[in-house]
Formats: C-alpha cells, structure tokens, sequence
C-alpha cells in the first residue's frame, strides 16, 4: 500500500516538476510548481512513516478531525474573501486603487473572481463539506465512511482553492463566471468531487437511522448536482497538456445557455440546497424543537430541485437566446417562489414555541436573520426574472444587491451561526469564549449588509432608470459616463457596508481563537455516537 | 423511538424518527402556501400558451399573443421612427451651410445630435465634450481640421486618419527622434510654448522655421487644411510640458477617429455635427 503511494507520488513529482519547467505560461508554471512541493512533501511524509506500525484505527466515534479543520478553513476563506470584496468595493469607487505596481495581478479584472470564488468555494464550499460530513455522521449514527478519504477530500479542496485563486492572479481563465478555473483544476476538483461524493453516499448507506434525515436529501442533491453542472459547464479542449490554455466545447448561444444553466444552479445547489441542509440541522438543534414539518420538507425538497434547473434562462433575457428559453426560465423561477419559501418557513415555524430565544441565544439570532434574507432574496430573483423586471435590472447593480443579500444575509449568517455553534462542540467547550462579541459580529454583520444592499439597490434602480431616460422627442438623456458618476455616493457606502462586515468576521476569529486555545471552560468529551438515543 | 408522540406546544403528533434528538411533526402544509404554488403553476400554464414557450421538433410555440421581444424592439423604434419623420426628412435635405440656428429644425437637430454625441462620441470626447488628453475639446474654437458646420460634418462622416474610409482627413507629422539631435529637440521643446511672444533670434527659432513652420505655419498658427494644430494658442492635445512636448516632436502623435458616416444613418451624422456645432465653438 504504501509503495503504491510512493510511486504514485514519485510519478506527480516528476510530472509535476516537468510541468514546473516546461509549462507553456506563467500560471501553468507556477501551478506545476506548487503541485511538485505538495507531492513531494507527501513523498517524504509517507517515506519517513514507512517502518513505524501502523495505530489501530479508533472507530467508535465520529470522525471529527476533519470537520475541526473544516470550521478553520471556513473561517480562514471567510476572512480572505471578504477582504478582497472589500478591496475591489473601493476599486470601483477609487479607481486609482488599481495601483500601477500591482498591475496586472491587483487589476480589478483579476481580483474579482477571486473575490467570487473565495466567498462561494472557499468560504462556502469548506462550511458545507464540514457541516455535511458532520450532520451526516450524527444524523445517521455511524462514523463517516471511508476512514482517511475525507482527508484527501479536506487537503484536495484546499488545493483546487489554491491552484484556482493563483490561476486567476496569473491570468489563467477560462472567462465563465464561478466557472474560471482551466482545465486541469476542473479535472483535479472532479475526482475530489466523487471521493466527496462517494464518503457521503457510503455514510447513508451505513446508517444506523431507518430513514435518511431531511438535512441529508439536500446535502445529497447539492453534491450530485454540482458534479453534473461541473463537469457539463467545463467541457472543454485543452490547447496544450503542458499549458493552461482550453477551447470550449461549446460556443456562442449554446456556450452562455449551458454557462447560466451553471451558473445558476451553482446558487441554487451549491448556496440554496447545500445550505438548507445545514439549515435543516442547525435549526431544530440549536432551537432544540422538532421540524416544522415534514411534509413540507419532501414537497419543497422535490419541488426545488426539480425547478431549479430550469431557471437559468432568466439570466439571458433579450440576448441571442430565443424567446421559447427565455419564457420558461422565466416561468419556472416564478413557480419556484412557494417551494424556496417552504425552506424558510420550515425554519422559522420551527421556533414555535422558542421565540423568546431570539433575545437571548445569538446563534438563533443569526439563524433567524438567515432566514429572514432567505425568504426576501428568494422573492427578489423571481421578481427579477420577469422580463420587464428584467429589462429594468439587468446590468445594473440591483443584482450586486440581491446576490449580496442572499449571499451576506443568507449563506453568511448562517455560517457564522455554523461556526458559532460548531466551535465549542467540535473542542469540548462549554461555550463560546464571548456571547458579548458574538452580538457585537450580530450588530455589525446586519448594519453592514443593510449598508450594502441599500446602497446597490439604490443605485441599480437609478443605473437602470438613467439608462432608459428619453426625452419628449425619443432621445437619450444621460450618457454612460454620467450614470457611472451618479453612483459615487453608493459606491463608498457599499464599501462601507463592506467593512463592516468584514469587521464582525475578524471579532468572530477573535472569539474562535479564544475559545479554541482553552480561554473557555472545558468540557467533557462525550462519545455521542454511543450514547443512547434519548 | 419509532412511535409518534404528542408535542405538548404545538400538539402536534410527531412522525416518530428521530434523527440526533431532532423530531420531525406531522404539521399539514400551510394551505395558503399551497394554493399560492397552485396558483403559480396554473398562471405559469396560461404564460406559457400565450407567450413562445414550449420547444417542439422544429421551432417553438409562438404563444397566441404573437408576441417577441424583437418585435417589441421593432415595433419601438418604428414608433420613435414615425413620430420624427418629417423632421428626419427636412433634416437630410437641409443645406448645412446655411442652417439657421434659430430655426425648429436646427433645435431638432441638436436634440438628437445630443443624444447620438452620449452614446457615440462622449467615450473618448467626454460626456461634456469637454475632450482628454488626445481627445480634442469640443467647446471651444481650436479646430483641427475646421470649425465651420460643414466641415465639423466631414470630420464626422468621414473620420481622421482611420484605414476604413478612403476619403478621411489625412496628414501625419514625421517623428523628428531620427532626424534632429537631442539638443536640437531640447532646444524646440523650449521654443515652441514661448511661440506667441518668441525670440526670434534665439537657436530654438531657426529650427523651428527649418523644420516646423512648413506646416504649423511661421508664427506657429497652425494650418486647417492639414489639421497642423494652433501652437500658439497654449492650447495642447497632448500636452504642454517638457517631457509631453519631448515625446510629441521625437515620435509624432497619430489620433484616429472612425468614420461615422460609415456608422450612422445620415440624419445622425447631421444632428451630431450640429449638436458640436452648437456648443459653443462653431464658426
């Protein structure tokens, strides 16, 4: 076994360190460079192990190590996103922050998928990898299959995170939104993907539980359905094997359909259903009451993932795409409202009978104001996608708003109640080292998306408006250049908004650091997956 | 725990799983909820039979409205068209020359000249025509190439310097880094600003007459007919300063501008023109 590892790592390195010298562009280089040090790093780490004797696996408890890093990296991803978020905020304010020494690697162009993919991958990837192998192990009352797999899930992930944000700095992209990473790294998170996929899929099956656990039918949908978007959307030809360089397979019409498909559906599976498995789980436990209800939970399920993939077209209203596409885009992301509300009922109806916890518990908190961003975003994008809607929103900064409030609101509060909640479970603490700054993280989280939204939803509505303005006689009353000006103002408030934000983030690391080195009392560990149902 | 129980706050039965401690009631949907669905499936049906939706063998369905989104923008612009075609029509048969600004027509003209100058012009000459550096000022009177409105028209239609149109306005200044000294060009980027009140004994003023006057003229004064700029008028395209003047006189500058006419419909090229006409420089 081990010599198998070696030769395969041997055979990376020396690929790897070809790839290092020969590659035909800078990102390509430097990529075969940082995989050579992983290899070879790992070479060393097993031949060194060699001879020592293997420790009896411990199997009688729930695989939490990689959860444990999981919660690090979410928080770790969180703050480097943010801040680039930041940064390029104040880029579009002050456009002389695209500082000329920093050219071309600190232009705007670079740094906003960068941005993009460390709040959604990053940020959002490593919570729902850490919270599913976490809810699927305690909801089935097994430990995670797979022994050691989901180490290389973990590392895996971090890897692509790396390969992709060096990538876009260097230049290397394949220029599809949330889908920029070449070719090579698209093949690399796929076989991640399915050794994700396969861990998860093996938990069910050894489950100790009658029924799968409505969290895990999301959890399930979110994974199946991000491989098939991944691999479709990605589909492409490599100009060189020793370069970053591909062709898509598809072009023009057909190329942005499949893109929006994609994309779309990467919001709606990867920060919709993922995340209403979390939601499914962190909800009643932390509230402590039963689910709402569980009809509800299988019509909205089947509901949502049925229409869901059906709504991309809406993203390319009055383009090249035929009308016939563009209708039913239109038509499915309407019949789509009820189903997405179901989820957000589901979680506040479960608070019947603990809503006094709002005052008290800001974990609930964080997990209401979730929701409560759940419930507005998911009413705004079928609004936004009816086309006159559309031909007033699109372009304009009204979509920043509804992305950021479903993706502040939504998909950050409940990863800090995630982390909030994890944190004292996963390093046997009582609690939290401080709810003071958990409320101050509140506080400063809900001014700052507040700012934020606003001020796009302010300023798209005016873009749109003086876009369209005419006067008496049919003529354009305002020039682009006009319209840029105009929105100044909400641009250094959105900025604003933006550092809040990021600053309730940094007291959360804060809190976490506190907590997690022993500045928190202890508690006893407790071997849950043994101890008897209650 | 397989069988339900009552949950005492709601009273509500359980499902009896129970999955880490968390229950799961039997709670039925809310039926606003449902008939809200309902109704979004049932108004999504009627949408999709009036409108083009349903994708068969070949082609779509075209909805009983008959409606698209190409025939909605077509059938906008014929209305826009319609309402101005008179005046469209006067405008294409106007003389240029002798267009009176007092006129209805010329104040059309310089509406719609507007509203093309903010959608065409305004990226490279700003949306206040006030110009950048390499971008001529359209406000005032330094013309290039001629401030009359027939002219201001030609520049338009046919562009400066582009590869597109045989007919664009054409010169093109040598760059004297082969030809003169360092000293030399030293001495002309100190000459020239000084050209409206000069020596002209000093070095900078025989060079100048040597090599620049055949086009900008004796005293600096530019020549239209060749788009040789005004020196004198310390107005500058591409810069007064030393280093600007240095890089102007040693590589020569070459801006290019498309040929409108090639883009626009007629009445555009005549409505811009008299829009920049208008705007204060007009000769």
């Amino acid at each position: 076994m081990d010599v198998a590892k070696l030769i395969t790592l041997g055979l990376i390195t020396l690929i790897a360190a070809y790839a290092a010298d020969q590659g035909l562009d800078v990102a390509f280089r430097v990529h075969g460079f940082i995989v050579l040090l992983v290899a070879a790093g790992l070479f060393l780490h097993v031949l060194r192990r060699m001879d020592e004797p293997k420790p009896a696996a411990v199997l009688t408890d729930y695989n939490d190590g990689p959860v444990r890093a999981g919660v690090i990296a979410t928080a770790f991803w969180g703050i480097a996103g943010l801040a680039v978020g930041v940064l390029i905020a104040f880029q579009l304010a002050f456009p002389a922050l695209n500082f000329d020494w920093a050219q071309p690697f600190g232009n705007f162009g670079r740094l906003r998928p960068l941005h993009t993919s460390a709040v959604i991958f990053a940020f959002g990837g490593n919570a729902l990898i850490a919270s599913s192998i976490y809810i699927v192990q305690r909801t089935s009352r097994t430990r995670l299959f797979g022994g050691n797999l989901v180490w290389f899930v973990f590392w895996g992930y971090q890897l692509f995170i790396v390969l992709a944000a060096t990538g876009y700095l260097l230049g290397a992209t394949q220029s599809k939104e949330y889908a920029e990473p070449e070719w090579y790294v698209d093949i690399w998170l796929t076989l991640v993907w399915v050794v994700y996929l396969v861990i998860f899929l093996g938990t069910i099956i050894n489950r100790k539980e009658r029924h799968i656990y409505v969290a895990n039918w999301f959890f399930l949908a979110f994974i199946v359905t991000v491989a098939m978007l991944h691999i479709v959307n990605n589909l492409s030809v490599p100009v060189s094997i020793w370069g970053s360089k591909s062709v898509q397979l598809f072009s023009g019409v057909q190329d942005a359909m499949t893109q929006w498909w994609y994309g779309h559906n990467a919001v709606g599976f990867f920060l919709t259903a993922g995340f209403l498995g979390m939601m499914y789980y962190y909800v009643p436990k932390q509230a402590n009451r039963p689910v709402y209800s569980y009809k509800l939970s299988i019509v909205h399920f089947w509901a949502l993932i049925f229409l869901y993939i059906w709504a991309g077209p809406h993203h390319l209203h009055y383009t090249a795409l035929p009308d016939w596409a563009s209708t039913l885009g239109m038509v499915f992301s309407i019949i789509l409202w009820m189903p997405s509300w179901a989820g957000m009922m589901n979680g506040l109806m479960t608070l019947n009978g603990s809503w006094d916890k709002i005052r008290t518990d800001p974990i609930i908190r964080f997990l209401v104001a979730s929701l409560a961003f759940y419930g507005m975003s998911t009413f705004e994008g079928p609004m936004m996608s009816i086309r006159a809607v559309n031909s007033l929103s699109h372009y304009t900064d009204w979509t920043v708003g509804h992305v950021h409030s479903g993706a502040l609101g939504w998909n950050g509060m409940i990863i800090f109640a995630m982390i909030y909640f994890l944190t004292p479970r996963l390093w046997n603490r009582g609690a939290m080292y401080s709810t003071a700054a958990m409320n101050w993280h509140f506080w400063l989280a809900m001014i700052g998306i507040v700012l934020y939204a606003a001020s796009m939803w302010v300023s798209g509505i005016m873009e749109g408006l003086m876009w369209r303005e005419v006067d008496d006689q049919g003529f354009l009353v305002n020039s682009f250049a006009d319209t840029v000006s105009a929105k100044f103002p909400m641009y250094v408030v959105r900025g604003l908004g933006g550092v809040l934000y990021l600053g309730g983030a940094c007291i959360m690391v804060w809190n976490m650091w506190k907590t997690i080195r022993g500045h928190a009392p202890v508690t006893q560990p407790v071997s849950q997956m043994t101890a008897p149902a209650e | 725990m397989d069988e339900p129980r009552i949950d005492q706050l709601t009273g509500r039965p359980t499902m009896g799983h129970e999955f880490d401690g968390i229950e799961e009631l039997n709670t039925p949907m809310p039926r606003w909820w449902l008939w809200t669905f309902y109704l979004t499936i049932i108004w999504g049906i009627g949408y999709t039979i009036a409108y083009p939706a349903w994708p068969m063998v070949s082609g779509a369905t075209a909805g009983l409205l008959g409606y698209s989104t190409r025939g909605e923008v077509i059938a906008d612009i014929a209305d826009h068209e319609a309402s101005n075609a008179a005046l469209v029509t006067e405008l294409n048969a106007a003389d240029l020359a002798a267009f009176d600004p007092q006129s209805d027509l010329h104040r059309y003209a310089v509406a719609r000249g507007a509203s093309v100058f903010r959608a065409q012009c305004s990226q490279c000459h700003g949306s206040g025509a006030a110009g950048a550096v390499g971008y001529p000022n359209l406000l005032d009177n330094d013309w290039l190439w001629g401030g009359t409105l027939e002219e201001v028209a030609y520049s338009v239609r046919h562009g400066i310097r582009n590869e597109t149109d045989g007919d664009a306005r054409y010169s093109q200044m040598p760059a004297f880094g082969d030809m003169l000294e360092s000293s030399e060009i030293e001495a002309l980027v100190a000459f020239v600003p000084t050209l409206a009140d000069a020596d002209w004994d000093s070095a900078g003023a025989v060079l100048y007459a040597d090599n620049c006057a055949s086009c900008h003229g004796e005293r600096g004064l530019g020549d239209r007919s060749m788009g040789a700029p005004n020196l004198a008028d310390a107005i500058w395209l591409y810069g007064g300063d030393s280093a600007s003047l240095t890089e102007t006189i040693s590589n020569a500058r070459f801006g290019v501008m498309p040929a409108w006419g090639q883009r626009l419909s007629e009445e555009d090229v005549r409505a811009v023109s008299t829009y920049v006409h208008s705007l204060g420089g007009g000769e």
